[in-house]
């Protein structure tokens, strides 16, 4: 079937003439329709504009002879990125009306590539969240159990992945947005460096750390997707100016000598069945040469005290733009300015929001600052330098994406400090700056989990490398949900 | 440390949130527990660390030649604001 191939494929396939782009267009349409209902991981579908850009595809690879391996490949954006003309809501009330003015950096070059845009992913509102339950329009539900979550921030991106909506989608990672819940949903997803993929155009949330990546089917197809969406940006202040390596040649490039460590941190307390996938990983890496260290990052277990300062903080600062004046929701009747501020805020974004928001004016305030923003940012720089320390002995670092698989919906909601701890692997990442990969490792209780490799900055070329190959020995990738195979 | 109703609102009003009262409790002890939480970060000796606010250090924040590169676009823009009139935002009244 169309939507169990790869990218690589289907390029194939639209080469040769055997399909066209319409007509993949068209059948990933229809599984939308079809099976979208049940999982709520779409909020906004392109339908009129995708079989627009499809048959433009189609002409470029026909007259022009192009032959860009995303050319008329079908995906899905996360509704964090600005698409010119087309509502960009970010999960929130307060954007449900807005019409993106432009195309985020992204987008714009993803439509360059020739992708063709099947609709918008649902998400936690803001991208704050870690079960996709705080989105304005309601939970996603993970396609392998429709009573579970499927993970947040970027929850629709993945589940539209996992139930084949679309062979690939993009995300962001503030905290674990795309690892996460790509773990929980059985995808592969890909959390480049920092400044490696430009912010231009997708919604702030905390700006030292959000980075924009790509769900996939596998490490193959994401180094394809990686690919077009990596590299400068005049338009992001933060973006670097480092050449882009071409990440599908060294998909193959051998491991033998590769050292790989073992966080012991991430070990301590960790479920049996969970540890028993990570050590089947590491015996297959030790089979294709890879040597296994064990190391230590003494103050990893800060992380997420540290992110619930920083990332509140840089929250509290960027979501101020929402004043109910520019753009946005605006309160009905307002008595005066302050009044129009207030109730437009406080109506418009809702309860996980306004807590991370008011989290972040505590930990800004007078009186406060220095005893949590200033030393948040000081132990910042203490898990950052027990990743420098790692690196210098191990290429890359493994271990779980989640401490668990994907949880009930509803189960944790009510709970923020429970719910946040769901980021406890992942956080440690996006502190650094470093790029991060999850992919299918194994089931728990008929769940898919995730196995996390994090390198150095810009090593994702070696992070594909390694998932790549762990793919080539295993088909975890390939199982997909009983009802979307 | 445990934060009062008292504190709540005055968070609230710094960033400009109105909490009904219905929320209020919620709240009260959602953000209770965070701060309890985060106060972890004050057992760590930090002594003489240098702060970090950006991944990737040594970066330099880079600098362009001063010149126009955008185009107007304020119709576009304003298409989304909630009140415009004659090409500008309408608030309520702020001076009498």
């Amino acid at each position: 079937m169309l939507h169990n191939l790869s990218i690589g494929e289907l390029s194939r396939s639209l080469n040769s003439g055997q399909i066209s782009s319409v007509e993949l267009t068209r059948h990933f349409l229809a599984r939308i329709e079809r099976l979208n209902p049940a999982l709520n991981a779409l909020i906004t579908l392109t339908a009129t504009q995708a079989l627009e850009s499809a048959a433009r595809a189609d002409a470029r690879r026909a007259a022009a002879g192009e032959r860009g391996p995303l050319l008329g490949i079908p995906l899905i954006h996360k509704d964090i990125f600005c698409t010119d003309g087309v509502r960009t809501s970010c999960g929130s009330r307060m954007l449900d009306n807005f019409i993106a003015p432009y195309d985020a950096t992204v987008v714009a070059r993803l439509k360059a590539a020739g992708a063709v845009m099947l609709g918008k992913a649902n998400m936690d509102e803001f991208a704050m969240g870690s079960s996709n339950e705080t989105s304005y329009y309601g939970p996603v539900k993970n396609p392998w159990d429709t009573t579970k979550v499927p993970g947040g921030s970027s929850g629709g991106s993945a589940a539209a992945t996992a139930a084949r909506l679309a062979p690939f989608a993009t995300g962001t990672d503030t905290g674990g947005s795309i690892r996460q819940p790509a773990a929980l949903t059985g995808v592969t997803g890909v959390k480049p460096t920092y400044g490696r993929v430009s912010r231009f155009g997708m919604i702030a949330f905390a700006s030292s750390l959000d980075q924009a990546g790509v769900f996939a089917h596998s490490a193959e197809d994401a180094a394809i997707v990686l690919q077009a969406m990596a590299g400068f940006d005049a338009r992001d202040s933060t973006s670097i100016d480092i050449p882009v390596p071409d990440y599908p040649e060294t998909l193959n490039a051998p491991l033998k000598g590769l050292k790989i460590g073992l966080l012991r941190e991430f070990f301590d307390g960790l479920e049996a069945r969970n540890a028993a996938l990570i050590h089947d990983a590491l015996k297959l890496y030790t089979s294709l040469g890879a040597q296994t260290v064990e190391v230590s990052l003494p103050h990893l277990p800060l992380s997420v005290p540290t992110y619930y300062v920083v990332a509140p903080a840089e929250c509290s600062s960027n979501l101020s733009r929402f004043d109910g004046v520019r753009f946005g929701y605006r309160c009905e009747a307002p008595k005066d300015l302050l009044d129009l501020y207030k109730r437009s805020r406080g109506e418009g974004f809702g309860a996980e929001v306004k807590r991370r928001i008011m989290t972040g004016t505590y930990v800004l305030s007078a009186g406060y600052f220095d005893a949590y923003y200033l030393q948040a940012q000081k132990v910042r720089r203490l898990i950052t330098d027990d990743f420098r320390a790692a690196f210098g002995q191990v290429d890359l670092l493994i271990g779980p994406t989640t401490p668990t698989p994907a949880f009930a919906i509803g189960a944790k909601i009510d709970d923020p400090v429970t719910m946040y701890l769901n980021d406890i692997y992942t956080i440690g990442a996006n502190l650094a700056g470093l790029p991060g990969l999850s992919l299918p490792c194994g089931l728990i209780d008929g769940l898919p989990m995730g196995l996390q490799l994090i390198g150095p900055h810009f090593s994702e070329a070696k992070l594909l490398n390694a998932a790549h190959l762990y793919q080539q020995s295993t088909d975890w990738h390939k199982q997909a949900p009983r009802g979307f195979e | 440390m445990s934060l009062t109703r008292q504190d709540v609102e005055k968070i609230a009003h710094l960033a400009r949130l109105s909490i009904t009262e219905q929320e209020m409790p919620v709240y009260v002890t959602s953000l209770s527990s965070i701060v309890e939480f985060v106060d972890a970060l004050s057992r760590v000796h930090t002594g003489d660390v240098l702060p970090m606010a950006h991944p990737l250090d040594g970066q330099q924040q880079r600098l362009r030649a001063d010149v126009v590169t955008e185009s107007d676009h304020h119709e576009k823009f304003q298409a989304n604001a909630p009140a415009v009139q004659a090409g500008l935002y309408v608030v309520p009244r702020v001076i009498e």
